[in-house]
């Protein structure tokens, strides 16, 4: 629980080979660390910092942006149930209540068992489907509570795991670019920079 | 728009309603700054990029589509572009970017560091709303945390402006602090348990516009209306950055980076900053010491001057005169340097006299070769030859102007370091070589020819490319202690034949040091960067009488001491037994002198060995002049006392010449100068005048100019407009003493021909028509040396460099720094390192046996070593790399073993 695999390593070359510049393949590889933990570990992002060249504190001010990274252990389910004013003129509310209720834990809490983090969100873009909620960013709609009551059950037994894998992985379905379209696969010589590049890179640094 | 102009382009445009002329390109905000006009402003700094952050600096600009609040810092002045600084809507803006600045901000002026020098105190005076309307709670932070050693961060009171993490990334180049959690609660930060331990970390306090980032040396020290300052210049190595000394009740408490343009751009590095403390160190020498009944004891200035003059008066009459060498002179002011120089030279006749610890590089190659400023080394798009040791680790701001010529301004680097070094990751070809190979290497650059075994060819044939212009600058040191001199000196008289044209920078790193052999301290020299020969007849018209033949330097007369043949050795400001790099010979030839006098501020290894301490002024405590490595000539300043009777190194000088019958001729540090000034040719024309007028900020790079050099009026500050205020006292003090400033340089002369006749010395020739000024000295190529014997199969080639933070004097007796001196370890390539053993079965730590001598220490793999080298750190705490050396030897070779079950 750390640094990345070695498997997860090698898809780690894969990934920043497609980029011309490392530090690019950041969040990717950030999504990667995630899905072999389920959260960002300290050690994962020092890697990473390695890997793309910069500084661990440079991995953690990225990282820290997106809501997504976790930097805290969760649960293998993170439900994230929407209390914004579309879903919380049907019930939303009242469904986090439940969901806590049923859970047992606070918003923000994480169970026991270490199978649920509950976390109330603001519009998860889904107002025509209010009540709605997240499990591990898998859409459910027009919730009630019994439904809640019913995929929790399911994802405790397993009954759910071909539509939700557990926290952290993005898509089963893995992206794979030829190499010989990976942009880092062409060599720095014969590579016509573009004119954004140099012009962003007088900006950024 | 169009295409590039020209630098010097001008741009009209319209400012509060009057024509204001500015640089093409300039940004509004400096233009109107330059015109006048301040804009207020935080997170816009010269010398950064600008980020537009703070919204401060919001004006009405008018760029032909009508006016528009704008922020100035990012806005380029344009043709017929109109400003406001003054319109309603600007002071809209301000006073609603201050009250949402302030809704976070504690209203802790009273207990803040920073209240009384507060950009946002004074802003919110000058331009703030007055009042909040804003009554909720304010945000909470733990306060303060640490994220260096030495430096705080108070959360609450920071406005997110980006300086210290643009600096950080930007100048520092280590971007170890960063913004986190962005959005409504970005706060600046370090990773969990990665400190922000840059060597430049201070630097955020001083252009922190708030009091969120403190230094711990200064935290709760004073109030910024309760200092005193006084511009000086730092001496913490040999770059001379300008610095402000701030002191309050006869403490030195903190020094503060001085903007100017050709050194330090007003950075400091953590050393030259925190090293403050040393000047108050517990143990300071506050009263001579004379050796009783075996002790070290403290007696009168009268007792220890009248026994170290005895001493010397023995060893003049038993020795003669070249039974007396003194060692050491970098701590001291040029006027001190010069008044020991006079003493040593003048009065007891001693050539073996040298301020360098075997550790520099011969007086003839840095006084002789063609220089180079920093300016000309770090000039955009140049191409910069580094024979040096790793600049950051040694001279820091050196590096960061470097490192700024490389990213920002198209200079290229070729490094030629055993080492991989602060500057490897912006060379643009860093070639790997081992010590002893310097100048083949050099050779095999610039002249063709093979490269030795082991460097990479396709680096080498890279780095020819680089360096086919004629247009070459270098950067000359010592990569290794370990390496005799005899390899860079090669080296540079192989880069002046294949091209003549070449510039060079010394980069020796001990505070004075250029100024000491500028001033005569080094064997074979005078004062004014004259050799021996060629400035006898001058000198002796001057002083009276100069040494009949080049002496020793400080290996040659350590050797000397140890075979009985050295009656007095004067330490002056020296530790060999610490800083030459043989242990063994230093400890010799301290035990083998029959007497030793030490000027020092502490005590120190060797001074435990002497039979008189002198305590000396040290820095902050005198006043004077001091010579970086570009021959800068550039004032320091006295703003405390001395501790105790602790004198001047000069009056100590003055004192012992009295007591041995002569007389020194000075009286004052102005005395001093303008004899420097009328006897040391390469002064010439650096009157007290000019070092005193507003120019002087820059320094003067010595030898002046041809058109300068006569006599001038001080000029007017043609430069240094000063974009980032300078503290103001810059007042020189020297003219508090006595005589006025015009006096002396008539009297000296007076007083040289007195000296002469009251000296017994015979020599009547001093007066009338006189010797003309003597040619400055230039390098002679030696004869090339050979090239040392190839490392036996089971030796490895041993390379000692040296660390920013070690266990020298300043450090050591900084509190803030002494703890951050990393621990002696041994780096090894990844190869060698798995062939010793390292790693396997608990085995960390390696014996390394030279032939003076072994040492045990921890191993580590580094990737960025020459093949066949180890790497050990001069001078750290857990193991003295000194006692591995030959200063006979032209390089170091060892065998390495592992030791079972760790030791100590």
């Amino acid at each position: 629980m750390a640094r990345l695999s070695r498997d997860n390593l090698a898809l780690a070359q894969e990934i920043l080979a497609r980029y011309p510049r490392p530090k690019s393949a950041l969040i990717p590889l950030l999504h990667l660390a995630q899905e072999q933990d389920g959260w960002l570990t300290e050690d994962a992002m020092e890697h990473l910092a390695e890997l793309v060249g910069v500084t661990p504190a440079e991995v953690l001010g990225t990282a820290s942006f997106y809501e997504m990274f976790k930097r805290r252990p969760v649960g293998t389910y993170v439900i994230n149930v929407c209390t914004d004013i579309a879903c919380s003129l049907v019930g939303g509310d009242e469904l986090l209540e439940h969901a806590e209720e049923t859970l047992g834990v606070r918003d923000g809490g994480t169970t026991a068992d270490g199978m649920f983090t509950l976390q109330g969100v603001q519009c998860i873009a889904a107002c025509t489907e209010a009540p709605c909620l997240q499990a591990n960013y898998r859409y459910a709609h027009r919730v009630s509570h019994d439904e809640f009551d019913q995929l929790v059950d399911d994802l405790r037994a397993g009954r759910k795991d071909a539509e939700i894998p557990r926290h952290g992985v993005l898509a089963r379905v893995r992206q794979t670019i030829p190499a010989e379209r990976a942009a880092g696969a062409i060599v720095p010589e014969g590579q016509s920079e573009p004119a954004w590049l140099a012009a962003a890179e007088s900006d950024a640094s | 728009m169009s295409d590039t102009p020209p630098q010097t382009e001008t741009v009209t445009f319209t400012l509060n309603g009057k024509a204001v002329e500015a640089e093409k390109g300039e940004l509004v905000i400096k233009a109107a700054e330059r015109a006048g006009v301040y804009i207020p402003h935080f997170c816009y700094h010269p010398r950064m990029k600008p980020v537009g952050m703070c919204r401060m600096c919001i004006v009405d600009i008018d760029s032909g589509r009508g006016p528009a609040l704008q922020p100035s810092c990012m806005i380029e002045v344009a043709p017929d572009m109109v400003v406001n600084t003054e319109s309603e809507g600007t002071k809209k803006a301000q006073d609603g970017v201050l009250e949402f600045l302030l809704l976070n901000h504690p209203l802790d002026c009273p207990v803040c560091d920073k209240g009384g020098e507060c950009p946002l105190q004074d802003q919110t005076i000058a331009y703030g709303p007055g009042e909040s309307r804003f009554v909720e709670e304010k945000r909470h932070h733990a306060k303060p945390i640490a994220i260096s050693q030495n430096v705080y961060l108070d959360r609450e009171r920071c406005i997110l402006c980006d300086r210290c993490t643009r600096f950080a990334k930007e100048v520092a180049g280590d971007p170890l602090i960063h913004f986190t959690e962005r959005g409504s609660s970005t706060e600046i930060a370090t990773f969990p348990d990665d400190p922000f331990s840059s060597y430049f970390s201070g630097n955020t306090v001083q252009i922190c516009p708030v009091g969120a980032l403190t230094a711990r040396p200064y935290r709760f020290k004073a109030r910024p209306w309760d200092l005193v300052e006084n511009e000086s210049t730092c001496t913490s190595c040999s770059v001379g950055c300008r610095v402000s000394v701030q002191t309050s009740r006869d403490r030195v408490l903190r020094y503060q980076g001085v903007d100017v343009d050709p050194v330090n751009w007003s950075w400091l590095c953590d050393k030259g900053r925190f090293d403050f403390e040393a000047v108050h160190g517990d143990e300071r020498l506050g009263a001579p010491l004379l050796r009783r009944d075996g002790a070290l004891a403290d007696a009168s200035w009268n007792e220890a001057l009248g026994a170290a003059a005895g001493h010397l008066r023995t060893a003049l009459e038993t020795g003669g005169r070249g039974s007396i060498a003194v060692i050491g002179g970098a701590r001291l002011t040029n006027e001190s340097a010069y008044a020991w120089a006079k003493l040593a030279k003048g009065v007891l006749g001693t050539d073996h006299v040298d301020a360098q610890l075997g550790d520099g590089l011969p007086a003839a190659a840095v006084l002789g070769l063609p220089r180079a400023t920093v300016d000309d080394v770090c000039a955009p798009g140049g191409t910069v030859l580094l024979v040096a040791p790793d600049l950051k680790e040694e001279l820091p701001v050196l590096y960061l102007r470097l490192r700024h010529a490389v990213v920002s301004d198209g200079a290229r680097v070729v490094e030629l370091s055993p080492t991989a070094t602060g500057i490897t990751p912006h060379a643009a070809v860093s070639l790997r070589h081992r010590p002893g190979e310097t100048a083949a290497v050099v050779r095999a650059l610039l002249a063709g020819g093979e490269a030795p075994a082991g460097v990479d060819p396709d680096a080498v044939a890279a780095a020819r490319d680089l360096l086919a212009g004629d247009d070459l600058t270098v950067v000359l040191g010592r990569s290794s202690l370990a390496e005799s001199a005899a390899g860079p000196v090669a080296a540079a008289a192989a880069v002046l034949e294949a091209r003549p044209g070449a510039r060079f920078l010394s980069a020796l790193r001990r505070a004075n040091v250029h100024g000491a052999l500028d001033l005569g301290l080094a064997p074979g020299v005078l004062p004014g960067r004259v050799a021996l020969d060629d400035g006898r007849d001058w000198f002796t018209s001057h002083w009276g009488s100069v040494p009949a033949a080049a002496g020793l330097d400080t290996a040659g007369i350590l050797a000397a001491a140890a075979d009985g043949r050295i009656e007095t050795l004067v330490l002056l400001g020296a530790d060999p037994l610490a800083d030459f790099p043989d242990a063994d010979l230093a400890r010799r030839g301290l035990e083998g002198a029959r007497s030793v006098i030490s000027v020092d501020l502490y005590r120190n290894a060797s001074n435990e060995h002497a039979d008189v301490v002198l305590a000396a002024a040290g820095y902050a405590e005198v006043d004077g002049t001091t010579t970086n490595l570009e021959g800068r000539v550039s004032r320091v300043s006295q703003r405390v006392n001395p501790p105790g009777t602790a004198r001047a190194d000069w009056i100590i000088a003055a004192e012992l010449a009295f007591r041995l019958g002569e007389d020194l001729g000075v009286e004052s540090v102005a005395d001093l100068w303008a004899e420097i000034e009328q006897v040391a040719p390469a002064f010439a024309g650096l009157t007290a005048d000019r070092l005193a007028s507003a120019a002087a900020t820059d320094g003067f790079v010595v030898p002046l100019p041809a058109e300068a050099a006569p006599e001038a009026e001080p000029d007017e500050a043609a430069e240094g407009d000063g974009d980032a205020g300078e503290p103001g006292v810059t007042q020189p003090t020297a003219e508090a003493v006595s005589e006025p400033a015009d006096a002396p340089a008539t009297e000296i002369v007076a007083g040289a021909d007195e000296d002469a006749a009251a000296d017994d010395v015979e020599d009547a020739a001093a007066d009338e028509p006189g010797p003309d000024r003597p040619a400055l000295l230039s390098f002679a190529a030696g004869a090339p040396g050979e090239a040392p014997a190839a490392t036996d199969a089971y030796s490895l080639r041993l390379v000692v460099n040296r660390r920013l933070y070690d266990r020298g004097t300043l450090v050591a007796h900084s509190p803030s720094l002494a703890d951050l001196a990393p621990p002696a370890v041994v780096h090894l390539t990844p190869k060698d390192h798995d062939r010793i053993g390292v790693g396997v079965a608990g085995v960390t730590e390696v014996r390394i046996r030279s032939a003076r001598g072994d040492v045990i220490v921890p191993a580590v793999a580094d990737k960025g070593l020459a093949p066949g080298t180890a790497a050990l750190a001069f001078r750290q705490p857990g193991a003295d790399a000194a006692t591995l050396l030959d200063a006979a030897a032209p390089v170091t070779d060892v065998r390495i073993e592992s030791v079972e079950g760790g030791g100590s």
